[in-house]
C-alpha cells in the first residue's frame, strides 16, 4: 500500500514536468509582451528594454525555463510582474477563500448528490427518477455564471436574504463567512451535483441487478439497508471516481464563480493575472491548480482500497 | 431528441435569419435610449430620414444598444464556436489517436503529453491560451479545442487498440494491405459512431465555455455581440437592470440543452454500449 502510493507519487512527476513545459510553453510562444505592459503606455524603448533585462526576459527561451524551474524546485514562484510581490505570498493570501469555497461545494455537491442518485436508481423511471436526471441535463446546460445571477437576483437583491457579493474571512465571525459563501456554494455546486447524481445513478442501477440484492431483499431486509450496504456500498467505487475528475469541472467553476461574487481567491487571481499578462503567476496558479487535481485522484485512487477490498495495490 | 433538433432548427434559423429578424443595428450606439426595459418603444431614423417606430423586446444595454438584435446576432458567433471546435478537436484527435493507436513507439510519448494537458483545468487553460495571444474568433476557436483534443485522442487510441487486434485487421494485414488503406478502410470507420456523440458534447461545451470567456473579458472584442459580451456588459447594472444578463443567460442555456439533448440521443441510437457509461 504504502508502495503504491510512493510509486503513484513519483508517477506524479513526469506528469507535472509535462505539465510546466507545457505552461512555460504556452505563456512564451504567445504574443503579447509584459515588459511593454508594465511599462505603461508613456514608457520609452530604453524603459521598455531595461525592464525586460530585469526580468530576464532577454535571454534565450531555454535558458530561462531552466532558471524557472530551478527556482521553482527551491520552492521560489519568482516574483509576480503586476503585483509586484512574491508570487507564494500571493497564492497565500489568495488560497484561503479558494479552499473554503471548494470544500463547502464538494461537501454539499456529495450530501445532494448521492441520495439523490440513490434514489433516482432506486425509483427507475419514476417521476422522481425523471426530475433527478432533467436536473442533471440542466445542470450540465446552464453556465456557471447564469446561475450565479438568478440566485443574487433572487436571494441578494429581491429577497435580501444574503449578502450580494463578497467574502468575508472565517476569522471575523462564523455567521458572516457561512452567510457569504452560501449563493457561491449553491453555485458552483450545481453541475458538480449533476455530474454525481448521474455517475450515482447509473452505477447503483449497474449494482441493483445483481443477484446479492435480491438475496438481500430475500431476507426481509429493510430497503434502507439494502440500498445503503449493499447496493451504495458497491456502487462506491466509480462514484468516488467521478468525484475525483470533477474537481477539474469545479477549478474551472471556481474561476467563475469569484468573478461573479467578486470573492479574492485563487480563481479571481488566476483571471486578473491572465488579463494582466502576469507570467509567473499565471505559471505558478496554473501548476498549483493541475497538482491538487493530479495528487486529487491520487487519493481518490487509494480511497479505492477501503471502499473495495477486492482491489489491492 | 426531438425537442433538442427543434429548439437548434430554430436557433440556427434565427442566426441565419438575424439581418431581417432584428429592427435595429446590434452595434448602434444610442445614447437616450440608454437601460430602456423590455418592451419599450423607441423611434428610429432611417438612412432616408423616414421615421417609424420599433420596440425593443429585451429592452437595452447601457450604451442604448438594442439586446434583442444583438442577442439574435449573438447565435451566429455561439454556433460557429461550438460546430468549429468540435470539427477542430476531433480532426486533430482522430489524427493523432490513430497514428498514435498504430505506431506503438509514438505511443508513450504522446500519451504522457495527453496526460499533461489533462491534468490543466480546461477551462484554465483555453483562459489563459486566448488571453495570451490576439483576441479574436479563430484565437478563441483555437484555444476553447486544444484542451479538449487528449480526451477524443484517448477515445480513437483505444478503439484502435481494441481494434487491430480483431481478426479482419489481422486478415487485411496478410493479404498486405498498405497502412494507410488499413487505417481508411478498416479502423476509421470503428471510431466514428463514438466520435460523433463526443463531437456534439464537445460542442455543448465550446458554446458554454465561449460565453464564459467573453463574460470575463478574455474572449471575443466586446463590442462584437456575443452571448457572453451581452452578460458581461450587463453585470454591473445588474441589480437594476436583470434583463441584459437574463435573456442572452437564457439563450445560452438554451441552446448548450438543446445540443445535449441531442448528444444523448445521438449516443442512444449510434452506440448502445456507451449508454451504460454515463
Amino acid at each position: 500500500m504504502f508502495a503504491y502510493i510512493a510509486r503513484r507519487l513519483v508517477a506524479t512527476i513526469p506528469v507535472m514536468a509535462i505539465v510546466a513545459v507545457l505552461v512555460f510553453a504556452m505563456l512564451r510562444l504567445t504574443p503579447g509582451d509584459p515588459a511593454s505592459i508594465i511599462a505603461g503606455a508613456a514608457a520609452t524603448s530604453q524603459d521598455v528594454a531595461e525592464i525586460r533585462t530585469r526580468l530576464g526576459l532577454d535571454r534565450p527561451i531555454v535558458t530561462q525555463f531552466f532558471i524557472w524551474i530551478g527556482h521553482l524546485l527551491r520552492g521560489d514562484l519568482g516574483e509576480s510582474f503586476f503585483f509586484k510581490k512574491q508570487v507564494a505570498d500571493l497564492v497565500l493570501d489568495r488560497v484561503g477563500p479558494t479552499v473554503a469555497l471548494s470544500t463547502m461545494t464538494i461537501l454539499w455537491s456529495v450530501l445532494v448528490a448521492v441520495p439523490l442518485g440513490v434514489v433516482a436508481a432506486w425509483k427507475q423511471g419514476s417521476w422522481i427518477d425523471r426530475v433527478v436526471m432533467g436536473f442533471s441535463v440542466l445542470g450540465f446546460s446552464v453556465p456557471v455564471f447564469v446561475i450565479g445571477y438568478v440566485l443574487i437576483y433572487v436571494f441578494a437583491v429581491k429577497l435580501s436574504w444574503l449578502p450580494v457579493q463578497g467574502y468575508q474571512p472565517l476569522r471575523d465571525g462564523f455567521g458572516g463567512f457561512v452567510g457569504h459563501l452560501v449563493l457561491p456554494t449553491l453555485t458552483l455546486s450545481v453541475i458538480y451535483i449533476a455530474l454525481i447524481a448521474r455517475i450515482t445513478r447509473t452505477s447503483v442501477l449497474e449494482v441493483l441487478s445483481e443477484d446479492y440484492i435480491r438475496t438481500a431483499h430475500a431476507k426481509g431486509l429493510p430497503n434502507r439497508i439494502v440500498l445503503m450496504h449493499h447496493a451504495l456500498r458497491n456502487a462506491a467505487v466509480p462514484i468516488v471516481t467521478i468525484i475525483g475528475i470533477g474537481i477539474a469541472l469545479l477549478v474551472g467553476g471556481v474561476v467563475i464563480t469569484e468573478s461573479v461574487f467578486s470573492i479574492p481567491g485563487l480563481g479571481r487571481l488566476t483571471v486578473d493575472a491572465v488579463l494582466a499578462r502576469d507570467y509567473p503567476t499565471v505559471q505558478a496558479v496554473i501548476l498549483l491548480f493541475s497538482l491538487v487535481y493530479v495528487l486529487l485522484n491520487l487519493v481518490v485512487d487509494v480511497t479505492y482500497t477501503f471502499l473495495d477490498p477486492r482491489i489491492r495495490y | 431528441m426531438v425537442l433538442g433538433v427543434a429548439v437548434l432548427f430554430v436557433i440556427c434559423a434565427m442566426a441565419i435569419a438575424a439581418p431581417w429578424l432584428t429592427e435595429f443595428d446590434p452595434s448602434a450606439i444610442d445614447p437616450v435610449a440608454r437601460n430602456k426595459t423590455p418592451g419599450s418603444v423607441a423611434t428610429v431614423r432611417a438612412d432616408d430620414g423616414s421615421t417609424r417606430e420599433a420596440r425593443h423586446w429585451m429592452g437595452t444595454d447601457s450604451l442604448g444598444r438594442d439586446i434583442s438584435s444583438r442577442v439574435v446576432y449573438g447565435a451566429r458567433v455561439s454556433l460557429i464556436v461550438g460546430v468549429s471546435v468540435a470539427v477542430l478537436s476531433v480532426t486533430a484527435g482522430l489524427a493523432v489517436g490513430l497514428v498514435t493507436g498504430y505506431l506503438r513507439w509514438l505511443d508513450g510519448v504522446v500519451m504522457r503529453v495527453m496526460d499533461g494537458l489533462m491534468a490543466i483545468p480546461a477551462i484554465l487553460l483555453a483562459i489563459a491560451l486566448v488571453s495570451l495571444s490576439s483576441a479574436g474568433l479563430v484565437a478563441v476557436i483555437v484555444a476553447i479545442a486544444v484542451p479538449q483534443v487528449p480526451q477524443i485522442v484517448r477515445l480513437v487510441r483505444s478503439v484502435v487498440l481494441s481494434v487491430r487486434e480483431e481478426p479482419y485487421v489481422e486478415a487485411a494485414i496478410s493479404v498486405g494491405t498498405p497502412t494507410l488503406p488499413l487505417m481508411a478502410r478498416h479502423i476509421l470507420p470503428n471510431t466514428l459512431p463514438p466520435l460523433i456523440v463526443q463531437a456534439t458534447y464537445i460542442c455543448a461545451t465550446a458554446i458554454l465555455i465561449e460565453a464564459l470567456l467573453s463574460f470575463l473579458g478574455v474572449g471575443i472584442p466586446p463590442e462584437t455581440p456575443t452571448w457572453g459580451n451581452i452578460m458581461a456588459e450587463g453585470r454591473t447594472l445588474f441589480r437594476v437592470y436583470p434583463h441584459s444578463v437574463f435573456y442572452p443567460g437564457v439563450f445560452l442555456s438554451l441552446t448548450v440543452l438543446a445540443v445535449n439533448l441531442l448528444g444523448d440521443g445521438l449516443r442512444d441510437t449510434l452506440d448502445p454500449r456507451m449508454r451504460k457509461r454515463l
